[in-house]
């Protein structure tokens, strides 16, 4: 059989080119076309290589935002995972409860990221928020704007509040899926409520929560919004993680190069954690 | 092991039973003997697997008792009733192996560790896992998994019972009659009482001494086999049991006759007495295909009857034919003639079973 050379096949590529070179490449490409470049104005410009790299990589303030990153990433997960299982563990099964629950439990989900911000922080006020309000009243002396643990506790009680519904839903979708002849045999087994929870139903959660965390770690070290609307980044720099660092570098003063440098290894950070964690669980179950 | 005796047994799902249809099981006396290998068979929706999960403990009757040994047990979970059950689906600890999985049941009853390791290589020796002791147990194919299962409930001293629900469903057919010898073999060896729930006969027939046949919530015949395919006691035995099952006609009692369209059958005289002061709502006549009488020619007692199709099956063939209106079926062996068109058949004395109200009407000293 002769095949026929028809190279103008090629071109049917090309929509997927265009999408994937404008949607990703192109604008991934200027960020690195910044970084190593040291810009003035739109005329002048000057090649600077790695410079900008080396400076961010050994830029104090940044390496202490990065610290707080991974701190309140590793925090608000620790706390997430567990209770979100519980919760999900806590719910009823069936019936109009069951319905009840999954609204009551998804609300906070439904907020935009900048209201919630601003609900904590009227939240937290001690002249008209609820929380900051019965906090002084009981005699705490509790100040966001002040104390850099309030602030921290604050924030990760927020995140908490508002992401654990995340991780609750996925869970409860992934134990609902689990047929009934599991629980029966285990107790037949005589499995106690532990091992049931340890060898049923943790195992079939691998799934939902290889997802749950791989999510919840991206959107925590990506955080913005809700702690720029809630402590502003303070007191001091105590709350300002990466991306409000960044923002502040690339939009506040306009230091286009570093701040492209920093973008890219904010970036790397991203893939290399995820990258690690997802190849680990997947060894993990490797088969035998 | 146990002797389990089911005492005016009956289940209902719904709050407030009225009509009998509101039962899933129906009032019902059943006594499962230590050491018997017993089947359940009935179509899907009959009960059967709800029977299962009242002897297992799963669920607790609404009516009735339940006893083991002579002790009631109707509000006993499942773990204090030393009972084993498989499902339809194999049930394994996938993040376990083999061995872990057998040994599950075991640590759960804080059994000492060396106990453990002979128990579980002695019963992975029966069903031959042996090989497999130390592989992850999600990765084994269903037949493997399914044999795991039974494991489990294997390894435990003295289990008053195992019960099986449709334990081969997923299983390849040619596997199927392999583990069912299997199951058989550890019957025979550990003389443990077991219940195979299933709605295949021919499994039924193959694993079980005895089978109760299940139907609308109901035992309609607990039987062997064979019993049940001589006796039907109910015409859903008849109709359930072989392949095709039992022929059917609608009779009218009249006089000393059965009354088929313009035919007209006696009525044996023993049966006569029985059913003459019955009030009934329908009579049946029924006779399995095996024993209509096929003759070559022509004769006095045969009915004349329309041949409408002929089935080769290989062995035998089935044969379909009209009497009257009524399609009725028989089975011929592979030498005998296969008649054309018209044939002459006639219905053996002893295997017309008369059923009234669809129970079998039975002479008293048979």
């Amino acid at each position: 059989m002769n095949k026929i050379e028809n190279n103008k096949a090629w071109f049917l590529v090309l929509p997927v080119f265009v999408l994937v070179a404008f949607s990703a490449i192109i604008p991934l490409m200027t960020v690195v076309n910044y970084s190593v470049q040291d810009v003035f104005d739109t005329n002048t410009r000057y090649f600077v290589g790695t410079e900008w790299f080396k400076a961010i990589l050994n830029d104090a303030a940044l390496q202490s935002a990065l610290m707080k990153q991974f701190m309140f990433s590793f925090t608000t997960l620790s706390i997430e995972i567990p209770l979100g299982i519980g919760i999900a563990l806590l719910m009823p099964k069936r019936g109009m409860a069951a319905s009840l629950c999954l609204v009551l439990i998804a609300l906070p989900l439904l907020i935009p990221l900048n209201v919630v911000g601003t609900i904590w922080q009227i939240f937290t006020r001690s002249d008209i928020g609820l929380m900051g309000w019965s906090l002084r009243e009981m005699g705490v002396a509790y100040n966001i704007s002040r104390n850099p643990v309030d602030a921290w506790a604050t924030i990760i009680l927020m995140d908490v509040w508002h992401w654990t519904p995340l991780i609750a839903l996925l869970c409860y979708s992934g134990l609902r899926s689990i047929p009934e002849a599991y629980y029966q045999a285990a107790r037949i087994d005589r499995a106690s409520r532990w091992a049931i929870f340890r060898y049923i139903q943790l195992p079939k959660l691998t799934n939902v929560l290889i997802i749950g965390i791989l999510l919840r770690f991206m959107d925590s070290f990506m955080i913005y919004a809700e702690p720029f609307v809630l402590t502003g980044g303070g007191p001091g720099s105590s709350t300002t993680f990466l991306s409000q660092a960044l923002t502040t570098m690339a939009i506040g003063q306009f230091d286009v190069g570093p701040a492209a440098a920093f973008s890219i290894i904010y970036f790397l950070i991203i893939l290399a954690v995820s990258w690690v964690f997802y190849t680990t669980i997947m060894n993990m179950q490797k088969e035998k | 092991m146990a002797e389990i005796v089911l005492n005016a047994l009956a289940h209902t799902y719904s709050r407030k039973p009225n009509a009998p249809q509101d039962y899933a099981i129906r009032q019902m006396n059943q006594v499962w003997e230590q050491g018997g290998a017993y089947a359940l068979l009935g179509p899907s929706g009959c009960g059967k697997s709800t029977l299962l999960n009242i002897i297992s403990g799963l669920l607790e009757p609404s009516d009735g008792e339940i006893l083991f040994d002579g002790v009631k047990v109707n509000s006993l979970p499942p773990e204090e009733r030393n009972i084993a059950q498989v499902f339809q689906f194999p049930v394994i600890y996938d993040t376990m192996t083999v061995f872990d999985n057998l040994a599950f049941p075991l640590r759960n009853m804080k059994t000492p560790a060396h106990l453990i390791q002979s128990k579980v290589h002695e019963i992975a020796d029966i069903l031959e896992l042996s090989p497999l002791l130390h592989k992850k147990a999600k990765n084994l194919t269903a037949d493997e998994k399914q044999k795991v299962s039974m494991g489990r409930g294997l390894v435990r001293d003295n289990v008053s019972a195992i019960l099986f629900d449709e334990p081969l469903t997923v299983i390849d057919p040619q596997l199927k009659w392999k583990l069912r010898r299997k199951l058989k073999q550890i019957h025979d060896q550990f003389n443990i009482t077991m219940i195979y729930v299933t709605h295949d006969q021919l499994e039924a027939a193959t694993f079980a001494d005895k089978i109760a046949v299940m139907y609308e919530g109901q035992i309609v015949q607990f039987g062997s086999p064979h019993e049940l395919f001589e006796n039907p006691k109910h015409t859903f035995v008849g109709y359930f049991i072989g392949s095709p099952g039992m022929n059917f006609m609608n009779v009218q009692l009249e006089e000393q006759h059965f009354v088929f369209e313009d035919m007209k059958l006696k009525v044996p005289e023993k049966i006569l007495d029985k059913i003459q002061h019955l009030p009934y709502e329908s009579i049946k006549l029924g006779i399995r295909p095996e024993f209509v009488h096929v003759w070559d020619k022509k004769n006095d007692e045969a009915y004349e009857v329309d041949v409408i199709d002929s089935e080769d099956l290989g062995t035998y063939h089935i044969m379909t034919f009209k009497l009257r209106n009524q399609l009725l079926k028989a089975r011929l062996h592979e030498d005998q003639r296969i008649p054309k068109h018209k044939a002459w058949i006639s219905f053996p004395d002893q295997w017309l079973k008369v059923y009234v109200n669809e129970y079998l009407v039975e002479a008293d000293d048979e």
